[in-house]
């Protein structure tokens, strides 16, 4: 258990009012340039402990993000991040999400990884991921980063859990080895309107190339992914924006669709 | 308020065992409450377990939002399936040997983890699921005339009654659960349609509602127990002579003949 700083104390308790409080904020690093990447997922943990303590949450999987090149570029960065999903931010088709919990809500169509098996270790491969994998289902992920205008550096995103808002996942449950999962092609509507199109490899190549990266960079601080978790492996196209009264599909070739309504 | 709950919980069975129809508990009692009502429905388990019965899992009731409505209830409620309830697939049910029955499918589920809540998600119950199977729930009220508040139903068993179990096990690999089409039939003629999702809007949801209820009152959702998460369609009465069946598309079908 490595000890908060009063300054990392700090950082938490305002991120977490502005999220509980639905309120955009200067990003962190306008105050705290000094903060590393390790300071980041530190209170990213500190973060995720006192809404677990609030809330009566649990920890239900992780979700990748920066995982296209194209993205990492706008980033200047060459490494994907990562962030916790709790029980409370999985939401459903059959329940419509209140928008006035967000600040500026954007949604992204993902490929979900169910483990059958922990996984952890240095040297994961592919191969390990889907060999632990039971299920990969279609998923819409709402991210909504707590900072002024979705703008923030790489320290800031991951201390912010990675913008995670809430996820919704499709009810068609495919065995890894009965789909190809490198190439799913992904079809993203709001409002029948055609607003992406995208490939399971616009994640890292293949999307449990993204959850190997995840587990093995886990690894370096002595942790790993949990039997029954389940994984966001990252966007297969540019997130879109939504507003109350928008209605978002995503179809998936081979695994169905999943969808989403928010008032 | 132990012995109360005792009482009425002997009325209930007797009323089961002699299929005399009873006066519904809340015109006798306005005061019992919900959690009155899930007391004296273990108090009936525990008269038949010490009778040698056997509890071989649980189903969920009022998972459409017609029912919830009918009772004017916004949750779903819960009841026990013993193994005296089991019927096979396409076997004969006297229907003297029930009071009022109707019929409804449902997806079955067995689990191969048990399931604590709270905080139980759909996903868990996916995750924990080795099988699912199809199945004709056989409801019935020990009330007159099926006159039931949500008090008389909790505290009679959720109205069950029997189960059909279907033969084919089906793992969820390809399976969606909330699209999946359930065809009712009455003596080969179309009576009823309807898809996962008229269970909570996912079968596994009102199974996740289940095994957070149940963590209310100690208990878990066990492994290889059957556990039916609602029905698909409406309840619809049944007389002697009909033979019911119900298609689940790929996961297969089940029937019962009434006699």
């Amino acid at each position: 258990m490595n000890l908060l700083t009063n300054r990392d104390k700090e950082i938490i308790e305002y991120l977490f009012a502005a999220e509980r409080d639905a309120r955009e904020v200067s990003k962190v690093t306008d105050k705290f340039p000094e903060l590393t990447i390790e300071d980041a997922y530190l209170i990213q943990d500190g973060l995720l402990a006192r809404k677990r303590m609030e809330e009566g949450t649990k920890t239900v999987g992780m979700k990748l993000g920066l995982t296209s090149k194209a993205k990492q570029k706008m980033m200047g960065v060459n490494e994907a991040i990562y962030g916790y999903l709790h029980s409370d931010m999985l939401a459903f088709e059959w329940e419509p999400i209140s928008f006035s919990q967000f600040i500026h809500p954007k949604v992204e169509p993902e490929i979900a990884f169910l483990l059958a098996e922990d996984l952890k270790g240095e040297h994961i491969t592919i191969e390990d991921v889907l060999k632990a994998t039971k299920y990969v289902a279609p998923a819409l992920e709402v991210i909504d980063s707590r900072y002024k205008d979705f703008r923030f550096t790489l320290n800031d995103v991951i201390a912010d859990n990675c913008s995670s808002a809430k996820f919704v996942v499709g009810s068609k449950w495919v065995s890894p080895s009965a789909i190809d999962i490198g190439s799913i092609g992904m079809v993203l509507s709001k409002n029948g309107k055609l607003e992406q199109t995208g490939s399971s490899a616009a994640v890292l190549g293949h999307p449990a190339a993204a959850i190997a990266w995840a587990v093995n960079q886990l690894h370096t601080i002595g942790k790993g992914l949990r039997k029954g978790d389940i994984v966001l492996s990252g966007a297969m196209s540019e997130a879109i924006a939504f507003q109350a009264g928008d209605s978002v599909i995503a179809a998936f070739d081979g695994l169905g669709s999943v969808s989403m309504y928010c008032e | 308020m132990s012995g109360k709950h005792a009482a009425y919980a002997r009325k209930l069975v007797n009323a089961e065992e002699t299929k005399q129809t009873m006066l519904a508990l809340t015109d006798a009692d306005a005061s019992l409450t919900v959690e009155d009502a899930y007391q004296i429905q273990l108090e009936t388990i525990k008269i038949k377990l010490a009778q040698g019965k056997k509890v071989i899992g649980k189903k969920v009731g009022l998972t459409s939002t017609a029912m919830q409505k009918m009772l004017g209830v916004n949750e779903p409620d819960y009841g026990h399936l013993l193994n005296d309830m089991v019927v096979e697939n396409g076997a004969a049910v006297r229907i003297d040997s029930l009071i009022s029955p109707k019929i409804e499918a449902e997806i079955g589920f067995i689990l191969e983890e048990d399931l604590e809540g709270p905080n139980l998600t759909y996903l868990d119950v996916l995750m924990a699921t080795r099988f699912v199977v199809p199945t004709l729930e056989i409801i019935d009220s020990r009330v007159a005339d099926w006159k039931i508040k949500l008090v008389d139903t909790v505290a009679d068993n959720g109205s069950s009654a029997k189960v059909v179990i279907g033969e084919k096990m089906s793992k969820l690999n390809g399976i969606d659960l909330r699209t999946n089409s359930m065809v009712l039939f009455k003596n080969n003629e179309l009576m009823a349609t309807g898809a996962g999702a008229a269970a909570l809007g996912h079968p596994a949801h009102a199974i996740a509602w289940l095994g957070n209820k149940l963590h209310e009152f100690g208990m878990a959702l066990k492994k290889d127990e059957l556990i039916l998460p609602g029905a698909l369609s409406g309840a619809n009465s049944v007389s002697s002579g009909d033979t019911i069946e119900a298609k689940f598309g790929a996961l297969g079908s089940v029937s019962v003949h009434f006699v």
